[in-house]
């Protein structure tokens, strides 16, 4: 399959006033249709990778090359990124006050659209939509009326992510530790959710501390991040062997 | 009908390109009216007051009444106590009357001059009634929640002089009374004389004073007992002649039982000079009556280097007379250069209940401070403040309240709460309330809370696809949530559009 996340060489730096360098140089891609899974010790740049591709302020590329399906990333708004199709599930959601969940998403797909040139989905279109997939997802329709992320528990904002992902349907995402604070049952309803956007047209990066997520969620490739490059890359396999044998000696190993 | 859609349509077309050409900045409602003006000599004196009641061809009654006021403002002094700090209003240089020439006093809507009619379609509100049908139609198409649009009845005063009032017919088959209050003098003076000033006492303070000598027109409302008055009313007050002030004074009264709306919208040009605004609203609630009142203030707010601007300094008071009586002041405040304004609620009947809701906006170089008084007098009266500060800019936006109980009030209850968001590091956000409880067995709660519009909230939201701009107005929509459910719908959506448009360029 042709290319669809290309990376190359990114260096990027973190912070405004003490530029921190955390991507030294790191080159990946992934083809349509596949699912990629990124591990890696804490400090290995996983997150800060999660936020140059999606364009958080304060996180610059200094040199190097994202592109998603040809399209230049780096040239785009964090509003652009995702209009064409990248989505950010977060490893810390954040609380979005006095907002319900079915405004805000519904404000997101029509933005997104609205740069596509497509309609505006109607009304009665989306209830739709959203009544099936918090179904799906066990969430229930109160739920979805309270302010976005608001008090709610660790594993029902992972839900929530995950709800916003099926809602806007993005060409790729990217999972940053989805599995964090789920428990085995919230792990699994989490990752068939997941499961269901899994077509050739799309891609999917999965950013994980543990093999666990990778038993439903199944990778086509694992890579292993640390010092803000990929060192090794292999099989789903891989992944098992870092369960066993930890960071320490794959990192050793490879340097 | 397809025509006059057609025509409807066009008008619209041509109202937003002439708005847009017009518009600098983000104050759309910035244009000025080319009209011949009539002034009333540049400054204030006995005979600038004779003037404007002459001009009103006022009874003897009232021009005394101005005259004491006249004569007592001239022992007062302006307050200082708020956190604003302004240029000194030069009082001797305005002028206090300022009237469409071609006459301030209209029989019928089509003896309005086009230029008027004109400036009120640019700004939205259509004053041919048959227009605000249209204006309903075409409304109820694109918005499904629409169908039922209630109709709204218009009081249009152009700088010191109403110069229409729409639904009169209808409203007083219902009963209700809705003209100016100039009007109003003439035709209902037993009301008039009856309630005017018994809320607000000429001697109140510095701006309701010089309000009683000097007001010009606004509107005058009176809802028999047991009324619910059938549709919305409003007024809408624009300011147009250069280095005049806008001194309006309205009084709502609604008698027992009664029921009433009641809106209120405003915008200036822009320009230079500031502009004074002190205006003086009265509202009176009769047993088991109760009255809404509902504000979006959008006068000029001033340019970025804080140059020009409306002093909006204003006297709002209700009084819950009667027992049961319920008064409810919702404002949202985007405009004005320095805005002084504390909408309040006197609880005098057993059981009645006051309500405040406010969005107060501050950009650029604005000061606001702005709040409310409850003063509890009656047994188990209620109030509610519910406050909602947004600062941006370089601005400053302070929340200034009192609640006081006095001894006869047992029982009586308040709850406030009172919130702050700050948008960038450079503007300011103040809480100033102020309790007093002389009743031992009163309920006060109070909540307050300051926070800073967070980077975190806005990239989240900009990840799913939410541009800039949207993305600061669907946060700052959220934190005023609670507020903006007490708007009546069609108020909502233009709070909320202008909200938007007053936080433009705030952020990055």
């Amino acid at each position: 399959m042709p290319v669809m996340l290309e990376l190359k060489d990114l260096i990027a730096s973190v912070g405004d006033d003490e530029p921190k360098t955390i991507l030294n140089g790191l080159s990946l891609n992934v083809p349509f249709g596949e699912v990629h899974a990124i591990m890696g010790p804490n400090g290995a740049g996983k997150s800060t990778l999660s936020y140059v591709l999606t364009g958080r302020h304060g996180y610059d590329v200094l040199s190097g090359k994202a592109l998603l399906d040809g399209d230049d990333l780096l040239e785009m708004d964090p509003e652009a990124r995702a209009a064409a199709g990248l989505f950010l599930s977060f490893q810390y959601p954040v609380e979005i006050p006095g907002v319900p969940v079915m405004t805000f998403v519904r404000t997101a797909m029509n933005a997104q659209r609205a740069v596509r040139g497509e309609p505006e989905i109607s009304a009665p279109d989306f209830i739709k939509q959203a009544r099936l997939v918090a179904n799906e997802l066990k969430l229930t329709p109160d739920m979805l009326m309270r302010p976005l992320n608001v008090g709610f528990s660790g594993g029902e904002k992972k839900r929530l992510e995950i709800f916003q992902m099926r809602m806007l349907e993005p060409r790729f995402a990217i999972l940053d530790e989805t599995d964090s604070g789920l428990d085995i049952d919230a792990l699994r309803t989490v990752a068939e959710g997941v499961n269901v956007l899994r077509d050739e047209k799309r891609g999917m990066l999965v950013i994980t501390h543990y093999q666990r997520l990778l038993d439903y969620i199944k990778p086509d490739k694992v890579h292993v991040l640390s010092a803000g490059r990929i060192i090794t890359s292999g099989g789903p396999e891989l992944a098992l062997r870092l369960e066993k044998e930890g960071y320490d000696g794959i990192v050793g190993e490879a340097a | 009908m397809a025509d006059d859609l057609r025509v409807k349509d066009s008008i619209d077309k041509d109202t937003v390109a002439a708005a847009k050409a017009l518009e600098s900045d983000n104050y759309e409602a910035g244009f000025s009216t080319d009209i011949e003006t009539e002034f009333a000599p540049q400054g204030l004196s006995p005979d600038t007051v004779r003037f404007i009641s002459s001009k009103k061809e006022e009874p003897e009654w009232l021009l005394e009444w101005r005259l004491k006021a006249y004569e007592r403002w001239l022992t007062m002094e302006e307050p200082d106590w708020a956190m604003v700090q302004y240029d000194p209003v030069k009082y001797q240089d305005i002028h206090y009357y300022a009237a469409p020439k071609a006459g301030a006093k209209y029989d019928s809507i089509d003896d309005v001059p086009e230029e008027i009619l004109e400036t009120y379609k640019k700004l939205g509100i259509p004053l041919r009634e048959a227009e605000v049908l249209l204006g309903v139609e075409g409304a109820a198409e694109t918005a499904a929640a629409a169908r039922e649009t209630p109709r709204v009845a218009v009081d249009a005063v152009f700088d010191s002089v109403s110069v229409a009032t729409t639904f009169r017919e209808e409203l007083k088959q219902a009963g209700v009374i809705f003209m100016s209050i100039s009007e109003a003098v003439h035709e209902h003076p037993e009301l008039v004389k009856k309630y005017l000033g018994s809320v607000v006492p000429q001697s109140d303070n510095f701006f309701a004073t010089l309000n009683s000598a000097v007001f010009s027109d606004g509107t005058f409302v009176y809802v028999p007992p047991g009324v619910r008055c059938p549709m919305e009313l409003s007024t809408y007050f624009r300011m147009n002649a250069e280095n005049t002030g806008q001194f309006e004074r309205t009084l709502i009264v609604a008698d027992k039982g009664a029921y009433v709306s009641y809106l209120e919208g405003c915008t200036a040009p822009m320009r230079d000079e500031n502009q004074l605004h002190a205006a003086v609203v009265e509202l009176v609630a009769l047993d088991d009556a109760e009255i809404k009142y509902s504000t979006v203030q959008n006068w000029w707010p001033g340019d970025e280097n804080g140059k020009g601007g409306i002093y909006n300094f204003v006297t709002k008071r209700g009084d819950c007379r009667g027992v049961r009586s319920k008064i409810s002041w919702t404002q949202v405040e985007t405009g004005s250069a320095v805005t002084w304004k504390y909408p309040s609620c006197v609880l005098r009947g057993d059981d009645s209940v006051g309500e405040f809701y406010s969005i107060a906006v501050t950009n650029g170089r604005q000061m606001a401070d702005t709040g409310t008084k409850m003063i509890h007098l009656g047994q188990r009266t209620r109030s509610r403040i519910i406050s909602k500060g947004i600062s941006a800019g370089r601005s400053d936006n302070t929340y200034r309240g009192l609640v006081s109980i006095h001894g006869k009030a047992e029982q009586a209850r308040n709850f406030t709460q009172c919130d702050s968001l700050l948008i960038g590091g450079d503007c300011g956000a103040h809480t100033v309330p102020y309790v007093e409880n002389r009743c031992a067995d009163a309920q006060l709660e109070h909540e307050a809370t300051t926070t800073k519009l967070s980077e975190d909230q806005l990239f989240y939201v900009r990840q799913r696809g939410i541009g800039e701009e949207e993305a600061v107005a669907l946060l700052v929509n959220g934190f005023v949530r609670d507020v903006l459910q007490h708007l009546p719908m069609e108020f909502a959506v233009e709070a909320q559009s202008l909200l938007k448009v007053s936080l433009e360029g705030s952020v990055g």
